[in-house]
């Protein structure tokens, strides 16, 4: 234990994903021995963070405005929308240069031994988008692991009575991972190898 | 002359004759540092009780399976006070060596590599060394729990293709999710919403798709496993056993063929002699006729939690699936928990590690066998004829604490156990 306010530093860390109890420590004295402009960039940084970026009110991605880029893009495809579960997910998509319709953020995928199930996902915001009729297609790009796989069943049951094609990503992804893990390459083809998904 | 009868047995010219020629542990069990060289054949490893004889035979088993049959994490693995554990093992395969070495990290992904190259996964050493060990804890399979029964056909499934260690962890994973869910609608205590309803449907797809081929390959194994079984049973247990008329046992076994289930040697067909041995695959899903059409199997285990769902909603747990079958055995009819002997239960766990090695022979590998104290609860024939199964294959090692249980049969070269170190005698 060291002094309040640094062990507060180090707890603070600490609570940040795939930071453990060492790094958060490492971290910490690292901030405490740097130049005062640096540590005031990176307090800048978090603090614009937290005021200018907030979560676009259609998609729930990541946005600037009240909605996100893409949302407000008009050249984007109307009636498609690509389900993911994170937004790093879009930036994973957009790179690839495949996908010209919108997204949807769900925030997760639904997973029992985490407690989330689909009422904590945005599942209902992605109903009402569905409900005017202006979605052809929903293509499923959750991540390819059984919780993901999960997650695009439940919403494949859910949206299949609405006649809207459903789709999901073809297989060729690194099994069990993150969407975000896969290559530009690989994430391309499996969105030009979407199948239908019958449940 | 171990080798004598090796050429024998080799009928096929498929058989890649395959045997660990090196073992090298650094910092696993009592081992700091320990460099072993082996030859085809007989090898006994001798020493008193405590000096790390079973350790080296966890160590060969661990480099092919990656597991110990002794415990089920990983630390009790490294030395106490080291922080991970070595192991190498040069194999030696149809004269081609391959150097395979893992890092046993507690609490962490192991690390492989294979002929000094990095491997992106531990798994993919699984297969290059196949053993089949058999030892004290063995009893379990025949005295313990449906749970001990269940490893043993999913590490034989694994054995023979490495991609069930994946089928087997997916299906792990579905089953805890699901029950996850289940927990917390037991929890509620009040008739699940349709929400909960719709999710858990979600799972029965899910465990339903991974159980299918999880059992449809049990069955598929139990079916290749019970002549082996019923054979191997006799030739160990029936006097003159190791005669080549020990496949009447099988033929018994396979003329009393259930019927509707019902087991054998019960229905007064007069096959019951004492050396009639036989396994059972019992499912979870009562009164379904099982086939090992995975689309079927789905089907029927989704039907099968349907019916189960306010039981499993009460109790908050998966009540179908390959997780709650049984492998029943039985003796001359009669189950074998409860009945059979001391000398019974051991041959019969013998008879089902027998039957495992002669499946993989099949398969066209000639696995490594490992011995480790098995002679010393059984009589002096069921040993003679225990040593004349073995003889033949081209790599066993053995370990005793008391040399003279090892029959004469199996006399080859012999090491020392002793002080942390391993020296050659013989
Ligand atoms: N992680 C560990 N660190 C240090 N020592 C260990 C570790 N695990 C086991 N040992 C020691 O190894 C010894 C047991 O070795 P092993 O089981 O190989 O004995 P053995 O020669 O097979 O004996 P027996 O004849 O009784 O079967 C014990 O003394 C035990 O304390
Ligand atoms: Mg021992
Ligand atoms: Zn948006």
């Amino acid at each position: 234990m060291y002094e309040g306010v640094v062990q507060n530093l180090i707890d603070e860390l600490g609570r940040l994903p795939g930071v453990g109890p060492k790094s958060a420590q490492r971290i910490a004295f690292h901030l405490l021995a740097a130049d005062p402009a640096d540590v005031s960039r990176l307090t800048e940084a978090l603090k614009e963070v937290k005021d200018k970026v907030r979560f676009c009110r259609t998609c729930g991605n990541v946005a600037e405005a009240e909605e996100c880029r893409v949302c407000r893009d008009a050249r984007r495809d109307p009636h498609v929308i690509c389900v993911v579960e994170e937004p790093k997910d879009v930036v994973a998509i957009e790179k690839t240069r495949e996908f010209r319709g919108r997204y949807h953020v769900l925030g997760g995928a639904i997973s029992p031994i985490e407690g989330v199930g689909p009422e904590d996902l945005r599942i209902k915001e992605l109903m009402t988008r569905l409900a005017d009729g202006t979605i052809t297609e929903l293509i499923l790009a959750t991540d390819p692991n059984l919780e993901g796989e999960a997650t695009a069943t439940y919403l494949a049951r859910l949206v299949k009575p609405m006649g809207i094609t459903v789709t999901r990503l073809a297989s060729g992804l690194p099994v069990g991972g993150d969407l975000e893990y896969a290559d530009e390459v690989t994430l391309g083809r499996a969105f030009e190898g979407r199948r239908l998904l019958d449940v | 002359m171990p080798h004598a009868g090796r050429s024998a047995r080799r009928e096929g010219p498929t058989l890649e004759s395959v045997h660990v020629a090196l073992l090298e542990l650094q910092d696993f069990r009592s081992y700091r540092a320990a460099e072993i060289t082996f030859d085809p054949g007989i090898s006994v490893l001798r020493g008193r009780n405590g000096e790390g004889k079973t350790n080296l035979a966890e160590a060969i088993g661990y480099l092919a399976a990656q597991n110990s049959h002794r415990v089920a994490t990983d630390a009790p693995l490294v030395r106490h006070g080291a922080a991970r554990a070595i192991l190498r093992g040069g194999v030696v395969r149809a004269d081609r060596r391959a150097l395979l070495e893992i890092e046993i990290n507690p609490g962490k992904a192991n690390r492989a590599r294979l002929n000094r190259s990095p491997l992106p996964r531990a798994r993919e050493l699984l297969g290059i060394l196949r053993t089949v060990l058999f030892a004290p804890e063995d009893l379990a399979l025949v005295k313990g729990d449906p749970g001990e029964r269940r490893r043993f056909l999913d590490e034989l499934l694994t054995a023979r293709a490495p991609r069930f260690a994946g089928v087997r962890a997916d299906y792990d994973r579905v089953l805890k999710q699901r029950n996850a869910l289940l927990k917390s609608a037991a929890a509620h205590r009040r008739p699940p919403g349709a929400e909960m309803l719709a999710t858990l449907e979600v799972w029965d797809t899910h465990l339903a798709k991974a159980g299918a081929e999880l059992l449809a390959a049990r069955l598929d194994l139990t079916a290749a496993l019970r002549p082996l079984a019923a054979k191997a049973y006799a030739a160990v247990a029936q006097p003159g056993g190791d005669a080549p008329d020990a496949a009447d046992a099988v033929d018994a076994v396979e003329t009393v063929e259930t019927v509707d289930g019902a087991s054998p040697g019960t229905d007064g067909t007069g096959a019951t002699g004492p050396w009639i041995a036989d396994l059972t695959y019992r499912s979870s899903l009562e009164g379904v006729e099982l086939s090992t059409d995975r689309g079927k199997l789905a089907d029927a285990l989704r039907e099968g939690m349907e019916r189960a769902r306010r039981q499993e909603l009460d109790r908050g747990v998966s009540l179908v699936g390959p997780h709650r079958d049984e492998l029943s055995l039985t003796l001359a009819g009669l189950p074998t928990r409860g009945y059979a002997s001391q000398g019974e239960s051991w041959s019969f766990a013998l008879a089902l590690r027998l039957a495992a090695f002669e499946l993989l022979r099949a398969d066209g590998d000639d696995p490594v066998l490992i011995l480790d104290d098995v002679f010393a609860e059984l009589d002096a024939g069921r040993r003679r004829r225990l040593a004349g199964l073995v003889a033949p294959a081209e790599q066993v090692i053995i370990t005793a604490a008391v040399p003279d249980d090892v029959p004469v049969e199996l006399s080859g070269a012999a090491y020392d156990v002793a002080g942390g170190a391993v020296t050659r005698v013989r």
